[in-house]
């Protein structure tokens, strides 16, 4: 029980850290403007609707997942200035709580960067989507959370490390390759229509075992991550 | 045992290992390139078969080592630093090989795939999850380069374990998406002359024995490596309380 208060303590600071601030959202949403901008270079959406129903959604997850990752390399650096690490490790609080406080309060970040997003990127991209969109209520989150409570592990497993900004990506990117490919398939199925629901369902099913399998282990082996000696 | 007497049984078994390992490659190279009868459609090209399949296969055992090393040097990091030190430096080792098997397995698909698929590379199921593997793997060198001095160990072998775990959730996971690569050829659909077999054979029995003999040795080299680290830490530390008497 007390682990839950302790996780809610830190998730409430980190949020309202953040609604004084505004900092990592404000960040991450303009980057991920920016990457769309940067993609409508490559290709002209609005003239050929069904290309941009086929590579939205890839646009859409690369963009969300570089801003994250941007984001993501600053969620432990107000911990780390002001010496909370090392507190944490002498506090009788789990260290977990910790860490599901903060991979929380990033993930309502990049959901709420996604809600302003989405409506944004059907403009710009002149996006009809054909299928089920109810189903990207489903399919957003998880992806998110996935991006988010990999992300959150590494940078915390990076923090001390030279050339962490770079190290980051680096790491992140491969472990989330899995996630990554079955957030796009169904992304690209949801909007395109050529992909058999069952197939949609069947991604959603790895998104789903994908958080919970990386969650169970983020959450056991953070401890050791915070204590590396 | 003696350290002494130790470490030669040590040099001994190493070097008979090494010439095993020599005679081993030769006698595989002696039976694809001149013994196996040349295939009827690929021709010649086919040859670089004999080594592709051996160093691909025998690549996929050494995550598996670097997983229980990395297991075993987090269970023992506490207990028993001598041994987890050792579990670690088994780690590097087999990590290390890890890479260097995918790439050269990577590199001999390319040069075969070129003149038989028209291609160097396709998005098929078996080559994006291989190219996977070797990412994760590069990643986890990567990771012992840039941590900091005194917890390499420990966020590598963390890391190892996240791998460990995407490995076999990428490859079902791609084998959904897509499929290119030529069916298993000892056991299903395509099977292998029996004239090719002993080339096959031979090769695989070379590359293990060559992988372990290079795991072996740069175990030795790590375990060096971090025995001259604890003198010098060792030799600091005295230094330190000799100038505070």
């Amino acid at each position: 029980m007390s682990f839950f208060l302790h996780t809610f303590a830190h998730l409430s600071k980190d949020l309202r850290l953040e609604w004084r601030s505004r900092d990592s959202v404000n960040g991450i949403l303009f980057f991920s403007l920016l990457v769309v901008v940067v993609f409508s270079l490559a290709f002209d959406p609005t003239s050929n609707p069904s290309l941009a129903r086929a590579i939205a959604g890839g646009i859409l997850w690369v963009g969300l997942l570089f801003a994250s990752v941007t984001a993501l390399n600053q969620a432990w650096s107000r911990e780390q200035r002001n010496g909370l690490l090392e507190v944490q490790r002498l506090s009788p609080s789990h260290p977990s709580a910790l860490f599901l406080g903060k991979a929380v309060a990033n993930f309502l970040f990049v959901t709420a960067v996604e809600f302003v997003l989405a409506p944004v990127f059907a403009v710009f991209y002149n996006l009809h989507p054909l299928g089920n969109t109810a189903l990207l209520l489903l399919i957003l989150p998880l992806g998110t959370w996935a991006l988010v409570v990999n992300g959150t592990f590494f940078a915390a497993l990076g923090l001390r490390a030279r050339n962490r900004e770079l190290l980051l990506p680096l790491l992140l990117l491969p472990i989330t390759m899995p996630a990554l490919l079955g957030m796009i398939q169904a992304t690209t199925g949801v909007l395109t229509t050529e992909l058999d629901p069952v197939y949609i369902a069947s991604w959603i099913r790895l998104l789903a075992a994908y958080d919970i399998i990386f969650t169970t282990v983020c959450l056991l082996l953070f401890p050791v991550v915070l204590n590396a000696e | 045992m003696s350290t002494e007497t130790r470490s030669r049984a040590t040099v001994a078994v190493g070097t008979l290992w090494f010439l095993a390992s020599i005679a081993a490659v030769v006698e595989g190279f002696r039976q694809a390139i001149f013994l196996a009868p040349t295939e009827a459609t690929m021709g010649n090209v086919q040859r670089i078969f004999y080594w592709h399949v051996p160093i691909a296969s025998v690549s996929l055992v050494f995550p598996y080592l670097n997983l229980a090393a990395s297991l075993a040097y987090l269970a023992l990091r506490r207990r028993n630093i001598f041994r987890a030190l050792a579990a670690d430096a088994l780690a590097v080792a087999s990590a290390e090989i890890t890479v260097l098997y995918t790439t050269l397995a990577l590199m001999t698909g390319m040069l075969w795939a070129r003149p038989v698929w028209g291609i160097w590379w396709t998005w098929d199921a078996r080559l994006t999850t291989y190219l996977l593997l070797w990412l994760l793997y590069v990643s986890y060198l990567l990771v012992r380069r840039f941590s900091p001095t005194g917890q390499t160990s420990v966020l590598a072998a963390v890391l190892a374990i996240f791998a460990a775990i995407d490995v076999p959730i990428t490859f079902m996971s791609i084998t959904w998406w897509r499929t290119q690569h030529p069916a298993p050829v000892l056991r299903g659909d395509g099977n292998l002359d029996a004239s090719m077999r002993p080339a096959l054979y031979w090769n695989f029995l070379a590359w293990f024995l060559w992988g372990v003999f290079i795991v072996g040795f740069r175990y030795v080299v790590e375990r060096r490596r971090q025995l001259a680290a604890q003198t010098d830490a060792l030799r600091a530390i005295e230094a330190s309380l000799e100038i505070a008497q």
